[in-house]
């Protein structure tokens, strides 16, 4: 069992053409993934790499029944390609781009409203079902099937987390990197919801970061609704006073964000909380009673 | 990107904001020309890219123009030390003089992305000219929210609101609306990341004003803003900042020994975390990003040597989009060109790794390997120990 993705989930690629969207295409179909096609405006009827192209998502999913589509857009037509994706009524949405402007996102989440489309990212890993689907840019090799679901604002700091679960033999349901902008589509709440609907999934690890109230808010959360064993970092715990010259953003975040109301918050919540991120292999391991 | 005062003030004047009349000095000749030209009593005040400088003593109500050179002076070529810039200050390079007035009242006015709603978000509050945390955390019901419709902008009614909120007279409430839209639309247009003005002052003629300024504005955004790129001041930054961003490097300088290059915003945080928990100090923040390639990682390999405190090296890397092989070459390769004179820890995991291990051990450097990212940081803080003897 996993959640958002499997071996049936049907992959475009927008942006498949560019060096990074190639390099991880390939990388998404050798690992097992049903990558159907890409999407570059111009190069729509061409053959890329064993890939058909398509000139619009819309033509895209007619053709090939793609569910999902990964998003390589450089920064400043990343918004108007997840919106694309949107309006072609793609299921899932995942846009790893990093750097698009933060208004641009405003304008895309509204435009999002009222539409079908999950989206995941910016700025994000993608997601993985080890064994069965991956569709992002993490590296696959490091996970392997099982029962942990793992959710991260920040990439790398997923695959430490992932790396340490599969060297302890606990493998993971699904993994999924939420992104670390200030404006991201779907976030740790959305996630952990499915993972406690999920059976599949055993034990949750929460990955989070210092800043704005996400993390406060998924512990309420997790107090309220989830009865499956959560392990948390928070990184940043050492991390200087920001050089922000006004104070506006943490006025509207309630005066939160920092790494020490973050931990407290989880704690008060009953998740295990690591002061280290070498522990949580580890942490998840004795939750989970192995 | 943060911008001065008088630049975050030419923006907000470019959208109908009323400021004082201005003039920006850089001798303490340029200063007391400027004081002429304004007339009467001026108020000058050092531009550096932080607050509290009233409190610091770089702003001073001065009667004529040989007292306007005469603080100028004192104040330019020094460094202002502020509660938000650190011990040693910022250097002092121009001061903005502007006319007096006659304040009645002192609001606060924000503009800021709120990251809990997706949107655009504005902040008042009666309570001006003083720092707006101690407001939220000591009367929070002075302070008023208005979220901006993505679609709509802000809306008039919202405008108005927010002045009868804030309690002010009805003549002036149309007057209020206005404003705060403009404010506004500098935000949406400019791609602000922050707009603050404390205070917002009403004059006794009844007259708002927008007496300080603080502009932030999203990097991300600035590709399609070139008129705004120009106002970036290199001075305010750290040279290893500046020369890492050059690079598209993410680089902070901190007060350690041990100089730290990841890849990934999360797990540079948490490297500086394990660092400090195995008794060291990071040197400094330094993130190579996602999409690095072998010049990258060499830039910001050399930033990290150029730094005198550092007495060791922990590189921690897990391979995504960054290949190890690629991260690796950048490494040889920049350690072969600027010279290894301290101790280098290399964790390394993820996408190619192999490859990568074998780069860096034919390339001959004396590089410690660790197998965990809490083996690497207890290597690091351990080499850095035995440089510092």
């Amino acid at each position: 069992m996993s959640i958002l993705v499997d071996r049936g989930t049907r992959v475009i690629v927008q942006g498949l053409t560019g060096a990074t969207g190639q390099f991880h295409a390939k990388a998404c179909r050798a690992y097992g993934t049903q990558v159907v096609g890409g999407v570059t405006p111009g190069k729509g009827g061409t053959d890329f790499e064993g890939f058909p192209i398509f000139d619009t998502v819309e033509q895209a999913v007619k053709e090939t029944g793609a569910n999902c589509s990964l998003i390589f857009v450089p920064p400043p037509f990343a918004a108007d390609a997840i919106m694309e994706a949107a309006d072609a009524g793609m299921p899932l949405a995942i846009c790893i781009t990093e750097g698009v402007p933060t208004l641009d996102m405003v304008r895309c989440m509204q435009f999002l409203k009222g539409r079908t489309t999950r989206l995941v990212g910016p700025n994000c890993p993608g997601l993985i079902t080890p064994g069965q689907a991956k569709i992002g840019i993490m590296p696959g090799y490091i996970h392997t099937p099982g029962t942990v679901g793992v959710v991260s604002r920040s990439g790398t700091l997923t695959y430490e987390a992932v790396h340490q679960l599969t060297q302890l033999g606990i493998g993971q349901s699904t993994c999924v990197g939420i992104g670390g902008d200030p404006i991201i589509g779907t976030g740790f709440i959305d996630v952990l919801r499915l993972y406690q609907d999920d059976a599949g999934t055993d034990g949750i690890i929460l990955i989070g970061e210092i800043g704005g109230s996400a993390e406060e808010e998924a512990a309420a959360f997790i107090k309220q609704h989830v009865s499956k064993p959560v392990t948390v970092f928070i990184a940043g715990q050492t991390a200087p006073k920001g050089k922000r010259m006004g104070h506006a953003g943490a006025i509207i975040a309630g005066g939160a964000g920092t790494a020490a109301d973050k931990m407290k918050a989880f704690e008060a919540a009953g998740a295990r909380v690591v002061k280290s991120a070498a522990e949580l292999g580890k942490a998840m391991a004795a939750a989970l009673g192995r | 990107m943060n911008i001065h005062e008088f630049q975050a003030k030419e923006i907000l004047e470019r959208y109908g904001v009323p400021v004082l009349k201005r003039g920006v000095a850089r001798t303490p000749e340029e200063a007391a020309a400027v004081a002429q030209k304004l007339g009467g009593t001026v108020v000058v005040k050092a531009q550096i890219h932080a607050g509290g400088r009233g409190k610091a003593g770089g702003v001073k109500v001065v009667p004529n123009p040989e007292k306007a050179a005469e603080f100028a002076k004192r104040l330019l070529g020094k460094p202002l030390v502020t509660h938000q810039t650190g011990p040693d200050g910022r250097i002092v390079r121009q001061v903005l003089l502007e006319s007096g007035c006659e304040i009645a009242r002192e609001l606060y006015l924000g503009v800021v992305v709120d990251r809990a709603t997706g949107k655009v978000g504005v902040i008042a509050s009666p309570e001006g000219g003083v720092e707006i945390e101690e407001v939220a955390a000591k009367t929070p019901d002075r302070i008023f929210h208005e979220t901006i419709d993505p679609t709509i902008g802000f809306a008039p009614y919202q405008g108005r609101r927010l002045a009868f909120r804030l309690g002010l007279p009805k003549e002036l409430v149309n007057t209020a609306a206005a404003f705060f839209a403009a404010v506004t639309r500098a935000f949406q247009e400019c791609d602000a990341s922050m707009v603050e003005i404390n205070p917002l002052v009403v004059t006794r003629s009844g007259e708002l004003l927008a007496l300080d300024a603080k502009v932030s504005l999203d990097d991300n955004a600035l590709f399609r803003h070139a008129d705004l790129r120009a106002y970036r001041d290199v001075h305010e930054e750290d040279p290893r900042e500046t020369e890492a961003a050059k690079y598209d490097l993410s680089y902070i300088a901190l007060s350690g020994d041990i100089g730290c290059m990841v890849n990934g915003a999360g797990l540079a945080m948490a490297t500086m975390d394990i660092v400090k928990h195995a008794g060291g100090e990071p040197a400094n923040f330094l993130d190579v990003g996602g999409g690095a390639d072998q010049k990258k990682v060499a830039e910001a390999f050399r930033i990290l040597l150029s730094d005198a405190s550092v007495k060791a090296i922990f590189i921690n890397v897990f391979g995504g989009i960054l290949r190890c092989d690629v991260f690796a070459e950048g490494v040889v390769a920049a350690a072969k060109e600027v010279g290894l004179s301290v101790p280098l820890v290399v964790r390394m995991e993820g996408t190619n790794v192999e490859r990568g291990k074998e780069i860096l051990k034919a390339s001959g450097l004396a590089i410690e390997s660790a197998g965990d990212m809490a083996e690497g940081a207890t290597l690091a803080v351990a080499a850095a120990k035995r440089g510092s003897r």
